[in-house]
């Protein structure tokens, strides 16, 4: 799925339209812990969150996360924005709860792009 | 590309690895990057209208060509093809002017637009060629298939000098530096509590190892275990505290120390999910107590040493497989004999 369709599915918005790229997205992950993104999120997911402070554009960076959902409304600020640029990473803003979006994108194909869980239960 | 990735990543419940999901193509990002302008033919035989089809059979036979722009003072007006030409002679109206046998609604791409637009065109016309035409409408030059996998071939090949040569500057420290033992120390301070700049030592640590050579898995295992550290000396310690990360040929030792308060029982900080972070911490999206968990995943050894009021050091180490050693290329991109 292109990034494109997956800003149309959160009716969102690119907030740092600069670097954006229409990425072939292979899957999403959906987590507002971002320890949880850091253990089990695989490259080049997008990641849907509605957590909403700097430490979400350095994880997504960590993460090699491609493109990250801000949920629920949240608004992320211009130093994020900014960091994010630096960082290549474009954000989206949606009006769309975390559950809604989730469920229509993987409904549409997007694949889970988290490890399984068990992987880290031994 | 859709339908490849599909096969790639597959629907069929393999699991994704790190490197499927790495492998999403440098040549898609170009065909975005790159823009028509770089990748047409310039040099561009040009037809007038009022030109003869005449004119039309010698241009195309001249230049072993299948068809021609049409322009009047340098503005597109219309296409000229090998059909065109055979439907004039059919007519026995070689002496008509091209004007009445063009093409006039010519679909175009702008010289501004990405590669991937042209692309566009060609998979939904079966065009094979089409003239590319800056913001004034004025001819600027034609691209094909073949002009653009040209441009991204150029393109791929130079990134991968360039990136080659950087990591060779970078990475043959570890060659040409004679010792027993070799490492290059990067040391960061981190402030307490400063949630704005946090992360950003573990961001040039993980771009340093990109430098150095490091495939792109092993700088972001690095990057995650020594940014899960640098999120508890910002989070826990009085003072802040030092992480130090030591590049060597075959492992990187990362370590982070602190001043204080130190941990009372080490061994239930290690329980997944074990956590006396702060509100605070909870509400930037850590403290859970999965940082040391995670942690101990990304590194082939950890230790922690802790006692209350002496402070925390934190000892993590990652192993290279020897494919992925830091060394130099086999030959110096400055060519031998240089």
């Amino acid at each position: 799925m292109r990034l494109s369709e997956v800003i149309q599915y959160a009716k969102g918005e690119v907030l740092n339209p600069s670097v954006f790229k229409d990425y072939e997205i292979v899957g999403g992950c959906g987590a507002d812990l971002m320890s949880d993104v850091l253990t089990a999120a695989k490259p080049g997911a997008v990641l849907l969150t509605g957590l909403c402070n700097p430490q979400v554009v350095r994880t997504a960076e960590m993460a090699d996360v491609r493109a990250v959902i801000f949920l629920r409304g949240k608004q992320p600020t211009p130093e994020m924005i900014e960091l994010a640029t630096q960082k290549n990473i474009p954000i989206i803003s949606s009006q769309k709860g975390m559950f809604e979006l989730c469920g229509q994108l993987y409904k549409a194909g997007l694949l889970g792009l988290e490890a399984s869980w068990s992987d880290y239960h031994e | 590309m859709s339908d490849s990735l599909q096969e790639l990543y597959g629907r069929t419940g393999r699991t994704i690895t790190d490197r499927d999901a790495q492998d999403i193509t440098r040549v898609e990002e170009l065909s975005y990057d790159l823009k028509t302008s770089d990748v047409m033919t310039r040099d561009v035989q040009c037809l007038a209208p009022m030109d003869t089809m005449r004119a039309v059979f010698d241009l195309l036979r001249k230049y072993h060509i299948s068809g021609a722009p049409v322009t009047e003072n340098d503005t597109l007006v219309g296409v000229i093809s090998q059909e065109d030409l055979m439907r004039a002679m059919a007519d026995g109206d070689q002496h008509a002017p091209i004007q009445k046998y063009m093409t006039k609604k010519v679909i175009t791409v702008k010289s501004y637009e990405p590669v991937v637009k042209a692309l566009e065109i060609f998979a939904r016309t079966k065009i094979g060629r089409l003239p590319v035409v800056d913001e004034n409408e004025k001819l600027a030059g034609m691209i094909t298939k073949g002009d653009i996998t040209r441009g991204v071939l150029i393109a791929i090949r130079k990134d991968y000098q360039e990136e080659e040569i950087r990591r060779y500057r970078a990475s043959h420290l570890f060659e040409d530096i004679i010792s027993d033992r070799t490492s290059l120390i990067l040391r960061y301070k981190i402030k307490p509590r400063d949630f704005t700049n946090g992360g950003q030592a573990s961001s040039h640590i993980k771009r340093a190892l990109l430098r150095l050579g490091a495939s792109p898995q092993l700088a972001r295992q690095c990057g995650i275990a020594v940014y899960e550290a640098e999120m508890n000396l910002i989070f826990h310690s009085n003072n802040g505290g030092v992480l130090r990360v030591q590049v060597e040929p075959r492992r990187i030792l990362m370590q982070t120390s602190d001043d204080g308060p130190g941990i009372p029982d080490v061994k239930q900080a290690l329980q997944p999910g074990w956590s006396t972070a702060s509100e605070l911490a909870r509400s930037m999206g850590f403290g859970a107590g999965m940082g040391l968990v995670n942690i101990q995943r990304c590194v082939n050894k950890m230790d922690l040493e802790s006692a209350p009021g002496k402070g925390t050091k934190l000892f993590m180490e990652i192993h290279l497989r020897s494919d992925e050693k830091f060394k130099a290329p086999p030959e110096s991109p400055e060519g031998p004999g240089v």
